[in-house]
């Protein structure tokens, strides 16, 4: 549907890339001042803005190139623009779309490339210290060397008036959380204005897949968000085996089904039991902490780590399960279920917690379809988004899921997605269990094609986690684009909170509870 | 009247000497009631003598207020020790400070602290004074009214006079106190900042009250306000056993007396810690503007006191 919609209007203009794998995903170059244009179609087509990045393809002769990637339903298209080097310059999709605000920022930032008719230019992730032009993405910049230091300022958004003030919150904060800087602009106790600044975490990862092998960047992508440590490294094996056209075993996508359920089971127990504990219901922290810890033990001795961390790799899985191993599985999922229900009935009957979490941090499901939201977010607001749903990655093509959607957007949905999902997670793990097909668990990967690229998403416990590889001229990583949910739902944070008093934000993040990690990469 | 200062020394130092204990009690509870082991009941006087071998961190631009405050919390908490009858009525010094002093002695207390917490110029600070000021100027009324409530109905503002008159034989369960003791319940959860109130576990720096007040306090100025904050806690369970369950307390200063209230004193609060405890774990804490229907709750109900005074009594 995408595809024509860009048919009708663009026509000829649009040319087809043929080396993006999978084919699924379809890839096309329109010429630069068409860039906007594509935008407006998808935006008429109601699709959804799940990516924008930019990258140097210097080293195949050309010079930079800007790529959007929309979602509708089930599919998704990717829109490239070339851009001279002598002339760095895009269209901004910002009035178009509203997560292009942040993405482009970072394109500015790191790639040095100017969106044209972009609000607000001001440098995001890249800190003032740094030059302005240093941009680290670039073939060109020598990542070993030490960057001057220079003063630069940050202009944070002001708000003036009689009672207005500012409560400056983070980067560090009293507890151990990672860093972020939260500006509160109030009058008396009510919130007017959030502003977010991020970047405190930046670690260049993108730019360091590019030094790596393809193998070694399993690796590095199990550490981009180390709570989502499964999902990333599914989603960047998927890829990786997407530019190889390498098909792995049944038994390997089934395995890492397995692993991915059992990381949100494990850290939807832990967001319920930390958004009742901030509104010091801590019985429930203590006993959701309990459950969580018990699922990574089973981890630890099953497969090795607490929280299954290196064990997917491109072409497969590194650990198999055996008889014993379901057994215990199955032990452990009956003892979790039995106790899970009694922690659902005393949340949803807690009449002073219900006062909390009700009405708290709504976020509209018009203002979450504008924000693109994903994840747990989407859902609490009325989208229906769910990669193992909609582009289901295997092995979710083989059989049904449930996924919850609630519409009211607040405290209370987020929290209740996460119970229902929990409920099917155990659901799909049994499962699993019962029908995992027998066979190898992982096989050998070949080297791709020059100039070839891959795509995954893949619905980690937050949301959706998008990973494009690209292969540069003799094979390498050229390029390996991460885009964690929170990139896209810290926007939906900013906008939830104006409206609530004070005291309610720590309880609002904690329902979102996005990554810093992820986000800063 | 030496007997009788000898009992209000032993009080004072009680108070200063068990109120970690009891805090110690309550974390204790709590945290069995959450399902999970406790630290030992010693456990906050390990605290105090951490902080107390710690260095003061000042800000440069503290005054002596900030400097001031927290032997000024620390003195009101020793000074109303001596007011209150905990083991026995026959106290020197009630006669010189009645209940209303009892009351304007915490908001001294209370004020030097929104002081404080407003000196340093960081926004903490002001958001927690802003908000206990807000607390405070709906808990004092209410406090009050429960205060009058109790004073009429016994005929007299001193609280040796009160708790002689509760105690005495004659004396039968009235509708007016009961009244002001569900008032007087209320309003204790919120002057010592527990749950539904504030949570004296976190350190959330945005939903804080009593804690952002002092979050840039450290090393003894941090002991004297925490050990100050036991106390509260410690003196207003006291103040409440001895105006709504005074058995065993001892009318005359002898050593027998005395022993036998301690006693009782020692079964009493362990059973508030009961209370305390059932009530923060069964409830999560309230939105800060529910804190007004909340303390309005609790005026409502010792002004129906008041009322059910004049009308039935």
């Amino acid at each position: 549907m995408l595809k024509e919609a860009i048919d009708n209007v663009l026509g000829t203009s649009a040319t087809y890339n043929k080396r993006q794998f999978p084919a699924s995903v379809v890839s096309c170059t329109v010429p630069r001042n068409r860039f906007a244009d594509a935008a407006k179609i998808m935006k008429k087509a109601y699709a959804l803005l799940a990516a924008e990045w930019a990258v140097d393809e210097t080293p195949f002769g050309g010079g930079f190139a800007v790529y959007a990637c929309y979602r509708f339903a089930n599919e998704y298209l990717i829109v490239r623009t070339e851009i001279p080097i002598d002339d760095p310059t895009f269209p901004s999709l910002t009035k178009k779309f509203v997560p292009a605000y942040r993405f482009e920022r970072q394109i500015h930032s790191l790639m040095g490339l100017v969106p044209e008719g972009h609000p607000d230019l001001r440098p995001w992730i890249k800190f003032e210290d740094w030059p302005e032009d240093s941009w680290p993405l670039r073939k060109s910049f020598a990542s070993s060397k030490p960057l001057p230091h220079v003063n630069g300022k940050y202009k944070w958004i002001k708000a003036e008036g009689e009672g207005v003030y500012e409560i400056p919150v983070g980067p560090v904060h009293a507890g151990i959380i990672e860093p972020g800087h939260f500006r509160f602009q109030a009058v008396g106790e009510m919130i007017i204005n959030l502003e977010e600044r991020l970047g405190y975490v930046h670690k260049g990862i993108e730019k360091r897949f590019e030094s790596l092998s393809w193998q070694e960047g399993a690796k590095l992508a199990g550490r981009v968000s180390g709570d989502t440590t499964v999902a990333h490294s599914i989603a960047y094996s998927l890829a990786v085996e997407s530019v190889t056209q390498a098909v792995i075993t049944e038994r390997a996508h089934w395995l890492r089904a397995l692993f991915l359920e059992r990381e949100r089971i494990a850290n939807h127990l832990g967001d319920i039991g930390a958004i009742c504990n901030d509104v010091a219901f801590a019985f429930m922290l203590y006993q959701t902490t309990r459950l969580k810890e018990m699922l990574v033990r089973t981890n630890l001795k099953l497969f090795g780590h607490r929280f299954i961390m290196d064990r997917v790799l491109p072409g497969g899985v590194t650990v198999d399960i055996d008889e014993k191993g379901k057994e215990e599985i199955k032990a452990e999922l009956d003892i979790l279920s039995a106790e899970f229900e009694k922690l659902a009935t005393i949340y949803d009957e807690s009449a002073s917690l219900e006062d909390r979490v009700r009405d708290a941090g709504e976020l509209s499901p018009e203002k979450a379809r504008s924000l693109c939201a994903v994840g747990i977010v989407a859902r609490a607001s009325g989208l229906n988004l769910d990669c193992r749903l909609q582009n289901p990655f295997p092995p979710y093509d083989r059989f049904e899921i449930k996924v919850p959607v609630l519409i009211s957007g607040d405290v209370h949905a987020r929290a209740w997605v996460r119970v229902e999902e929990i409920r099917e997670s155990i659901r799909i793990i049994r499962f699993i269990l019962e029908n995992i097909p027998e066979g190898e668990i992982s096989i050998a990967i070949g080297r791709p094609a020059s100039d070839t690229s891959g795509f995954a998403a893949v619905e980690g416990w937050r949301g959706e986690i998008i990973y494009w590889v690209q292969a540069g001229i003799k094979g390498e990583i050229n390029r390996c684009m991460v885009r964690d949910p929170s990139s896209l739902n810290w926007l939906g944070l900013e906008q939830a909170i104006p409206g609530n008093i004070v005291p309610d934000f720590p309880l609002c993040n904690k329902s979102f509870n996005q990554s810093y990690s992820g986000h800063d990469l | 009247m030496v007997a009788g200062f000898i009992i209000e020394l032993l009080q004072i130092t009680l108070v200063i000497g068990l109120a970690p204990i009891f805090a110690g009690w309550v974390k204790m509870l709590k945290c069995w009631s959450q399902g999970r082991s406790s630290p030992s009941i010693l456990q906050p006087y390990r605290n105090l003598l951490k902080l107390f071998s710690k260095d003061i961190i000042l800000a440069e631009n503290a005054s002596w207020i900030f400097r001031f405050m927290p032997y000024l919390v620390f003195g009101t908490g020793a000074m109303v020790s001596a007011i209150i009858p905990i083991l026995s009525t026959d106290l020197p010094l009630s006669l010189t400070a009645d209940v209303i002093v009892l009351v304007a002695l915490f908001a001294t207390a209370r004020f030097f602290t929104a002081l404080a917490g407003m000196d340093i110029g960081t926004a903490f600070g002001g958001m927690g004074s802003s908000r206990e000021m807000m607390i405070a100027s709906i808990a004092e009324p209410a406090m009050l009214m429960a205060i009058f409530t109790v004073s009429l109905s016994c005929g007299s503002t001193s609280l040796a006079r009160i708790v002689e008159t509760i105690y005495s034989p004659a004396s039968v369960i009235k509708p007016s106190l009961v009244f002001a003791f569900i008032a007087f319940v209320l309003i204790t959860l919120a002057e010592t900042g527990r749950v539904p109130v504030d949570n004296p576990a976190t350190h959330l720096e945005l939903t804080m009250v009593h804690e952002a007040m002092i979050l840039e306090y450290s090393g003894r100025h941090l002991a004297l306000i925490e050990w100050a904050g036991m106390m509260k806690l410690f003196l207003y369970i006291s103040l409440g056993v001895a105006l709504f369950a005074p058995m065993g307390i001892a009318v005359y200063a002898t050593p027998a007396g005395i022993s036998l209230a301690f006693i009782y004193l020692l079964l009493k609060l362990g059973f508030s810690g009961i209370v305390i405890v059932l009530i923060e774990t069964g409830f999560a804490k309230m939105r800060l503007f529910r804190l007004t229907e909340f303390l309005g709750a609790a005026f409502l109900m010792a002004t129906l006191g008041m009322l059910s005074f004049f009308m039935l009594e």
